[in-house]
């Protein structure tokens, strides 16, 4: 591999799509160059990568990286549903989901919360930012509570937050960060596509145009003031020897379905990334407190995902042929007399 | 007594919901079937696990009729519930067979009464406890087999053939059905003109299939490769009946490797968003519902239009949204699946007529849905779907799957990656198109809504949204002349046509024979899909007169052939609709028809 080759042999370059259409400053747009490093870095074959997303500014940001992978921009809030039908009809595909707040928590709950159940095989990106920017600055339903809007209309409600529900209903990987954290979001986006399951990664993302102000939990200053790591994250590749040299008792190491793995260097308080109950407890504990935990809050490595539990061909549907998809002639008549 | 009226009578029972009476409708059923005598079951079912009133209507005829008759020849009484109701449905000169326990104070006298102790007989002669209630039910199929001369080996192949996967039911059941032979042979001397004898020739070669199972056999023989879905009266057998034929023949008995991906989504709308993921990915995908989850499926089916993904979607009507009546059969989703979506939208839209379409027309969609990259729905209905229907054994398929318009890697290859995902190189309107996961730099787009270039590149040009919308108009028309051609009979000569669709087909056949038999014979043209085939317009051009006839109220596919007509023809168009949601028999065709004509022009 030389310096500027990964180890497939592609240049950074290949990882990048279009050029941005989101404001100036975007968080998502941080996220997207958090993108580009950790695929080029994993080294994703392009025509592998299946770029899912629904309808928002996050949402658009799939154009905007890896251009000569597929991508579907589907409809508000049913990108889960379009992720689980590609998934189902082409293992081979490394699918990588990128949702907003609005798409995720308001219309498309449902399906965030069933595609997790079924642990569908997938990476799954929400671009946090408190607020609905396409359509100039309504709350979203990840807006906290008593934070305002830029012309000071405050919330009322209680937030839903998608790590939190992601957590109750068992998913495999739960993780949040902050997109202007490279440092942790990228080895997170790696963790994430290694994993074999359904991997939510809520990255709060703030939108300078609307909800950047005083008074906001998801501004930059807001962020940067409250944001609590809860470990510092690295990965390791499972093309890449793992070195070690820690002292013991500092750094958790977890494998993951790949070979890669993924080590957590204790900050604080040591948290258990494979304790779901000490999951939910950080981040009570970090609301509570008024901060914003991040960094890998849970992970399962034993959980089997949808495609394996149902015992779909790992080779793609598309290239099943009707010798393996119609029944014989023979099984055929015998089918038919059973009707008589 | 009357001249005896021969393999010609409907059975009506009338039972309770959730008490097993279905198993020995059934058995009645092939037991009269395998004497050769064809036969038309319609199960009028309320919406309801156990306790509301459900109806059995078992109709024989020596000509095959198929349609829904308005009139009951033997009833079999086993709900007090509805007893005095249900007597009023007999025709002078019927048959009722009851419970004894039910009064005949004042009932009817122009009927013959056949009391049976149905109760007592179950708690004396049927020794096992846990079955009782079910096998009561095969006591009245044996008073009726006594009754009608069915012989004991019909209900031994009936009972063997209805518990081929639980022989070890077959004696029991038996046994019951004996109980009730028994005490017709014991206890009546016959007092009416009804007589079952074996016919040969008529039924041959037939089997007995209901819609949804057929459909079901040519989804799986069509190829489908991912099936989502959300369970739905009267749809949720058709995906059943998949699951079940998938476990057998689609599982590789060596890894246990499942060459199916079959979802019960959280709801229709992320059912057909799976089936869609599907089929943008290569695989033959579908999904399956009824009205309300079309309704749910609006927004989707816009997507896959203007992305231009292929996906088949089944759609077995019944009537309304919430609880309206779901549980009867309509024809009222045509209009709405026609154009389902916000916007221009519209959809190719396949009309099975007989359970062997449902089979030849699921099969088939894949390869439309492929070939025009596009949703294909495929429209039966509660009474085509869920009913058993006698039909010629399907036919093996004699082509190959038709995968459309696909560029592989070597395509990509030899185009040195000159492609672009939108353009109509051909000049049919219909792209190329090709897979995420093609290992070339050039095969990846990005797929979107209706705004895109012909690179799928995103664009609000005014310029580039009217060209496309162009292009996938002219690939609605390559797909008009593709899709099933209307079925016509002109050998009447009749100046007077008839215009149906569906299920509706089988009354049409009927209400022919009878017009023709009263020398009003009538032309008749069946159609079989949308958009309309130009031959449509050609046979109202032929006939005075035309009559469309349709299970719903406001005429829709009247509406669309009147849009298609020049305006010399609109007037030559008239409607005959029926729509209290039960299926539409000959007598609703034959009478508002008669009706018609008598006026004169």
């Amino acid at each position: 591999m030389s310096a500027t080759m990964n180890h497939i042999g592609l240049a950074r370059d290949a990882y990048k799509g279009a050029a941005t259409t989101l404001c100036a400053g975007c968080g998502h747009n941080s996220i997207t160059n958090h993108m580009i490093k950790a695929l080029y870095e994993l080294g994703v074959e392009p025509h592998r990568l299946a770029k899912m997303s629904g309808i928002g500014c996050s949402s658009k940001t799939p154009a905007y990286f890896v251009e000569t992978a597929h991508g579907f921009n589907g409809v508000h809030g049913r990108m889960p549903a379009l992720t689980t039908g590609a998934q189902l009809a082409n293992r081979q595909l490394i699918m990588l989901g990128v949702s907003g707040d609005g798409d995720t928590a308001s219309i498309g709950l449902g399906q965030f919360m069933h595609m997790i159940r079924r642990n569908i095989d997938c990476t799954y990106i929400i671009e946090d930012n408190g607020t609905y920017g396409l359509t100039k600055g309504q709350f979203s339903a990840t807006a906290d509570l008593g934070s305002m809007q830029k012309k000071g209309a405050v919330n009322t409600f209680q937030p839903i937050d998608p790590c939190a529900v992601a957590l109750t209903l068992g998913c495999s990987f739960v993780a949040r960060s902050f997109s202007g954290d490279g440092k942790q979001v990228v080895p997170l986006i790696k963790a994430a596509i290694a994993h074999r399951g359904t991997a939510i990664l809520d990255i709060v993302s703030p939108c300078v145009t609307f909800n950047d102000h005083d008074g906001s939990t998801k501004s930059y200053s807001w962020i940067k003031d409250h944001e609590e790591s809860i470990a510092d994250v690295s990965f390791i590749p499972f093309f890449e020897e793992v070195h070690v040299d820690y002292e013991p008792g500092t750094v958790r190491d977890v494998e993951l379905h790949d070979g890669s793995h993924i080590l957590l260097k204790k900050l604080g308080e040591d948290h258990d990334p494979t304790d779901r109950r000490a999951a939910m407890k950080v981040i009570e504990e970090g609301r509570a407190a008024g901060h914003l935990v991040t960094g890998l809050l849970y992970l399962d490595t034993t959980m089997t995902d949808f495609a394996t539990a149902e015992h779909i061909p790992d080779r793609p549907l598309m290239d099943l042929g009707e010798n393996e998809l119609r029944m014989t002639k023979d099984d055929f008549a015998q089918f038919m007399s059973e009707f008589a | 007594m009357t001249d005896k009226i021969l393999n010609d009578l409907t059975i009506q029972a009338a039972t309770v919901n959730g008490s097993g009476s279905q198993t020995a409708n059934l058995v009645l059923t092939r037991a009269i079937f395998h004497m050769g005598i064809p036969v038309a079951p319609k199960n009028v079912f309320p919406s309801n696990i156990e306790g509301l009133p459900t109806w059995y209507q078992l109709r024989v005829t020596p000509q095959g009729h198929m349609a829904r008759r308005d009139q009951v020849d033997i009833l079999v009484a086993f709900n007090v519930a509805t007893w005095r109701q249900d007597l009023q449905t007999v025709r002078p000169g019927g048959v009722v067979v009851h419970e004894e326990a039910f009064s005949t104070a004042d009932a009817r006298t122009d009927v013959t009464y056949y009391p049976v102790p149905f109760s007592k007989l179950a708690k004396s002669k049927i020794q096992n406890d846990t079955l009782r209630k079910q096998l009561a039910n095969m006591i009245y199929v044996g008073v009726v087999a006594g009754l009608l001369g069915i012989p004991w080996e019909a209900l031994d192949h009936a009972v063997k053939r209805q518990f081929l996967s639980k022989p070890k039911a077959v004696q029991v059941n038996l046994d019951a059905i004996k109980v009730g032979f028994d005490y017709w042979q014991d206890n009546f001397s016959k007092q009416d003109p009804y007589r079952l004898e074996p016919m040969t020739g008529v039924v041959d070669g037939k089997v007995l299939v209901e819609g949804n199972q057929a459909a079901a056999l040519g989804a799986l023989m069509g190829g489908v490769t991912v099936a989502a879905w959300y369970p739905i009266t009267p749809s949720s057998s058709l995906c059943e009946n998949l699951i079940a034929y998938s476990d057998r023949f689609r599982v590789d008995p060596k890894t246990g490797e499942k060459r199916i991906a079959i979802v019960q989504a959280e709801d229709e709308l992320a059912a057909l968003g799976m089936a869609i993921g599907a089929g943008w990915a290569g695989a033959r995908a579908m999904t399956s519902t009824s009205g309300p989850g079309i309704s749910l499926m609006a927004e989707f089916a816009g997507l896959a239009y203007y992305a231009e993904v292929p996906v088949v979607i089944f759609d077995i009507q019944r009537i309304g949204p919430s609880t309206g009546l779901p549980t009867r059969t309509s024809q009222a989703d045509v209009g709405f699946a026609y154009t389902l979506s916000h916007g221009d939208t519209k959809h190719l839209v396949l009309l099975p007529g007989t359970v062997e379409e449902c089979y030849e027309f699921a099969r088939d969609a894949f390869d439309y849905a492929d070939r025009f990259q596009t949703p294909v729905f495929v429209l039966s209905d509660l009474d085509l779907g869920m009913n058993l229907w006698m039909t010629p054994e399907f036919m093996y398929p004699d082509k190959p799957f038709d995968r459309g318009k696909v560029l592989s890697k070597a395509d990509l290859e030899r185009l040195g990656g000159e492609w672009a995902r939108y353009r109509d190189v051909d000049g049919d309107g219909v792209p190329y198109r090709t897979l995420p996961g093609t290992d070339h730099p050039a095969a990846g787009y990005f797929t979107r809504g209706s705004g895109h270039d012909e690179h799928a590149r995103y664009t609000e040009s005014a310029q580039a949204y009217a060209a496309n919308m162009d292009r996938l108009s002219h690939k609605f028309e390559t797909a008009r002349h593709a899709l099933p051609g209307p079925v016509i009979d002109e050998s009447t000569h009749s100046p007077i046509g008839l215009i149906a669709f569906g299920s509706t087909h089988a009354a049409v056949v009927e209400a022919r024979q009878a017009l023709s038999v009263g020398h009003r014979s009538v032309d008749y043209l069946r159609v079989r899909a949308l958009p309309l085939s130009a031959q449509i317009v050609e046979f109202v051009s032929r006939h005075e007169r035309v009559y469309v006839v349709e299970q719903n109220r406001d005429g829709q596919i009247y509406d669309l052939i009147r849009l298609a007509l020049p305006p010399e023809l609109v007037d030559r168009l008239r409607s005959i609709r029926h729509y209290d949601g039960q299926p539409i028999p000959a007598d609703a065709i034959i009478e508002p028809l008669l009706e018609s004509e008598a006026v004169p022009v």
